[in-house]
């Protein structure tokens, strides 16, 4: 009978790559995360101080640039809270009934995801723009779309109503109808039972969608560009003052308003993985992008 | 191949830990490891393929110390209970993968191994589905492509890791009776886990029994099923009653009060007498015997049986029934037990 | 059949009224709009828009470097998602939640940033300049920003697969014998490459359509750094709306075809392994 052998090394673990390959792939990765993800993160920041903490806090001193900040949450707390009506009204339809037509419904939403923000601009335009379909009806009757807040409310409604709905729909199907079927046979009326059983249930994700939805709202540049007409201190969002001053080579202040949305976009990702880890079996199945 | 394994211990800080297992696979044997899940089974089976690494312990195979040789290189074959075949790959190319990854030199050449492919689909009784995909397989034939794909490789032993743990019960028997015919034609020594007792005593030459990341007993059905070591193995393996006795030096007492039995070697000692329902006999009630209530009958698979309560801690005694004379529920009875055993708290 | 299943609940009248409304007047009356435009100039008017010079050029920097950056993306996307799953190391969480960066950052502070990183003066643009490479104000600039844009798409559709690869079938694949690299090779890869499919056609779509962060690092120079969004808006500020409508179709049209292919490939995967 053998002496069992002491404690001898460990065969290598079939499943993974050598030791020297992973590190080789880990610092791969690292590198280009690095370089490509957060070195511009990190640009932004550098820039945007690098007049010192005075000169970046008279940046958002100045008129336009308070009257651009003044519109984007204008534009965002106009557009989210529809954006919030038609998620719900859209995911109690598709979720909760079956109906002909649904994936055609379906298609619909997710239609601004395979279209250019500029093609999306455009479209607008081709509605309500000078030479545009409507246009000059609303011209005549002195109202302005294009050119004004409402055209850019609309063209940020377009891009951004897909991201309740599609954060809410795959939710609420999981879910089922069985929690609103008992509410109404214990006597609950509809919106009762939507209100005190479906709401509840769907919360987080709820916020899941909304804050994808303002992170969007306020960071659009493209959609929005084809529509305001730029013109400063009126039809100027954050993204578009941005893109003012940094062609008029004020790299300091286009830098520091960018440092908001950047951090707007921080702060979103950070509660977006809160949620995530917190409520992941709370959240949809779907990819989010 | 002949293996052997000594001294065996693997932890894992959870369930699967094996505490100083030794084991010999005899040459052309059919092994059964037989257990309930988390004694260590599996991890052992893991072990002997290279799969996982013994924390102490080594693993011959033949004369070669293989304990540090990388799966790659220890000729197995090995068969899961997912069965895990490509599903990119067709029946054929999954059966030849292990001979194409072969090194250059020791690749037979394309015309060869398709013509192996070929054979083992034969064998296997898959002759017609050589380019079907797995997904357009049922679960047995995923099964036997499985075994074949392992077989391609000419191994030295076959592990198999509960390999007919999901498919439907029909078909499970039908390739039990499959792989032991398999078995008997090719000859090669084979370990396979299962938790399912029949399963292990109609296939194996030798059972192993598990318990806790121990090995209770070996031996083949029979010495299992009438010669169990422990506690564990006659309650694991086949039906069992059992009953707390004291003994006050002459006889048998059970609560207090004393009743006879034959038992295999002495009746002696504390602890529990355990007995299986065919060899408990139901008569009228009367000194000596057991008494008891009946407070059940009922049909299993295998017949009819009685639930007998006896004593006042609620101990219950199966017994089989003769359907001719069938018990009455609340009647008073008196047991004749024979062939039971006493093991030790 | 008929149009609705009865159900216990209330209010689907009103929900999928409102739901129609508001998709009506959102996006099919403005979709209406540019195809009333569309097929007011005809295919022959289409084309002519379409064989513009400079029009020719901006779709081909527009598809070519999408192309190319979506395949970049791919490759990384791959590393990244395996290095993210399969691997443990210090910061791991934090790198993933990283990698959704470009997805959350408003394009135009991408674009600004990243035009100010690679442009000759810049941190990385500085640097390559003294090796002889100018990445600002050329095509390479414009496929930088595009890899950046587009790199979550290809890992958040790799990744999902990459977590749910089984086990058995690597370790299987060892006991018959395979090196680790010819298990990567012959079983891991392929299992993967329906997602990696999927990520590039979805990494193509987007950098196609990407203004924002291309508009500041392209330069926008005519028939070198133009991309076909930059020349949808110069004709829209020449109200040559019909020319912008053009472009904007042909774009449509090009996306919708490669989006096709790709399906079909898909379906065809799908039908002969059982899963996509």
């Amino acid at each position: 009978m053998v002496e069992p052998k002491p404690r001898h090394a460990p065969l290598p673990p079939v499943t993974t790559e050598s030791v020297t390959a992973r590190i080789l792939l880990i610092s791969a990765a690292l590198l280009f995360l690095g370089l490509f993800l957060i070195l511009p993160v990190v640009v932004v920041f550098v820039e945007a101080l690098r007049k010192g903490l005075l000169v970046y806090l008279q940046t958002f001193g100045d008129p336009d640039a308070q009257s651009a900040i003044r519109l984007t949450l204008m534009v965002a707390g106009i557009s989210v809270p529809l954006n919030v009506l038609f998620g719900l009204a859209a995911s109690w339809a598709i979720a909760k009934f079956e109906f002909r037509g649904k994936s055609l419904l379906i298609t619909l939403i997710d239609l601004p995801f395979s279209i250019s923000p500029v093609v999306s601009g455009l479209i607008y335009v081709l509605l309500f723009g000078a030479a545009g379909t409507f246009g000059p009806w609303f011209k005549a009757h002195g109202m302005q779309i294009i050119f004004a807040l409402p055209g850019i409310v609309l063209a940020t409604v377009f891009v951004t109503f897909p991201f309740v709905a599609r954060e809410l729909i795959p939710l609420m199907e999981e879910q089922g109808n069985t929690d609103e079927e008992a509410a109404l046979t214990l006597g609950a009326g509809g919106l009762r039972a939507f209100l005190t059983v479906t709401l509840p249930n769907i919360r987080w994700g709820l916020l899941y969608g909304v804050l994808l939805c303002n992170a969007r709202a306020m960071g659009e540049f493209g959609a929005v560009s084809v529509v305001s007409g730029h013109i400063r201190g009126l039809t100027d969002t954050m993204p578009l003052h941005v893109e003012i001053l940094y062609n008029e080579y004020n790299f300091t202040a286009a830098f520091a308003m960018a440092s908001l949305l950047t951090l707007l976009a921080l702060i979103t990702l950070a509660a977006k993985t809160l949620l995530e880890l917190r409520y992941g079996e709370a959240l949809a199945r779907t990819t989010r992008v | 191949m002949h293996i052997r394994v000594i001294d065996i211990a693997k932890d894992f800080g959870r369930t699967g830990a094996l505490r100083g297992v030794s084991l010999d696979v005899r040459d052309g044997e059919l092994l059964a490891l037989l257990g309930p899940s988390g004694s260590g089974k599996t991890t052992l089976l893991r072990v002997i393929a290279g799969l996982e690494a013994p924390s102490t312990g080594q693993v011959f195979f033949g004369e070669e110390d293989a304990t540090t040789v990388p799966v790659q290189k220890r000729r197995i074959g090995f068969v899961f209970q997912n069965y895990a075949l490509f599903k990119h790959m067709t029946v054929r190319d999954n059966i030849a993968y292990g001979l194409r990854v072969r090194r250059r030199s020791e690749q037979p050449s394309t015309s060869e191994i398709i013509k192996r492919a070929d054979d083992l689909l034969d064998l296997v009784q898959l002759s017609d589905i050589g380019s079907r995909y797995p997904r357009q397989l049922s679960g047995g034939q995923q099964q036997r492509v499985a075994l074949a794909r392992a077989l391609a490789v000419e191994p030295r032993v076959l592990l198999l890791d509960e390999p007919f743990g999901a498919l439907d019960a029909r078909v499970r028997k039908d390739l039990r009776r499959w792989l032991r015919d398999l078995h008997d034609r090719t000859g090669h020594t084979t370990v396979f886990v299962t938790h399912d007792q029949e399963e292990a005593l109609e296939l194996a030459d030798r059972v192993a029994i598990l318990n806790a990341g121990k090995i209770e007993q070996i031996g083949s059905p029979d010495d299992i099923y009438d010669h169990p070591a422990s506690a564990f193995v006659m309650s694991f393996v086949g039906d069992t009653s059992s009953i707390p006795i004291q003994s006050d030096g002459i006889g048998l007492l059970h609560d207090g009060q004393p009743f006879e039995a034959i038992c295999h070697g002495s009746c002696r000692g504390s602890g529990k007498l355990f007995v299986r329902p065919h060899d408990v006999t139901i008569a009228e009630a009367s000194p000596g015997r057991l008494p008891g209530t009946v407070v059940n009958v009922h049909r299993t698979a295998r017949g009819h049986r009685a639930q007998i309560l006896v004593g006042n801690a609620g101990v219950i005694i199966e017994a089989t029934v003769d359907m001719a004379k069938p018990q009455v529920i609340g009647e008073r009875v008196g047991l004749q037990i024979q062939n039971a055993r006493v093991f030790g708290d | 059949m008929r149009f609705k299943q009865p159900s216990a609940l209330p209010g689907f009248a009103f929900a999928l009224g409102y739901t129609v409304l508001y998709l009506g007047i959102i996006v099919l009356l403005p979709l209406a709009a540019l195809v009333a435009t569309a097929a007011g100039m005809g295919l022959r008017g289409i084309l002519a828009v379409a064989t513009e010079p400079r029009v020719l050029a901006a779709l081909r920097v527009s598809f070519g470097l999408a192309f190319a950056a979506a395949l970049v993306d791919c490759g990384f996307g791959l590393l990244i998602a395996w290095v993210l799953t399969r691997y443990r190391f210090p910061g791991r969480k934090l790198l993933d939640a990283a990698v959704d960066l470009p997805f959350a950052l408003p394009t135009a502070v991408a674009g600004i940033a990243l035009a100010t990183l690679y442009a000759p003066n810049g941190w990385i643009g500085g640097v390559l300049g003294e090796a002889g490479f100018r990445i600002a104000f050329t095509p390479s600039g414009i496929f930088i920003a595009l890899v950046f844009v587009a790199l979550p798409f290809t890992v958040r559709t790799v990744q999902p697969l990459i977590a749910e690869i089984d086990r058995s079938v690597e370790e299987v694949s060892a006991t018959l014998g395979a090196s680790r690299w010819q298990t990567v090779r012959y079983i891991i890869l392929p299992m993967l490459a329906p997602a990696l499919l999927t990520g590039f056609a979805l990494a193509f779509a987007r950098s196609v359509s990407e203004y924002g962060s291309v508009i500041f690092i392209a330069g926008n120079i005519p028939y070198v750094s133009e991309i076909a969004p930059v020349l949808i808006v110069i004709k829209l500020e020449e109200f040559n709306y019909p020319g912008a409508t053009a472009i904007a179709v042909i774009m449509l049209g090009i996306s919708f075809v490669v989006l096709l292919a790709i399906n079909a490939i898909q379906a065809w995967s799908r039908r002969r392994l059982g899963h996509g």
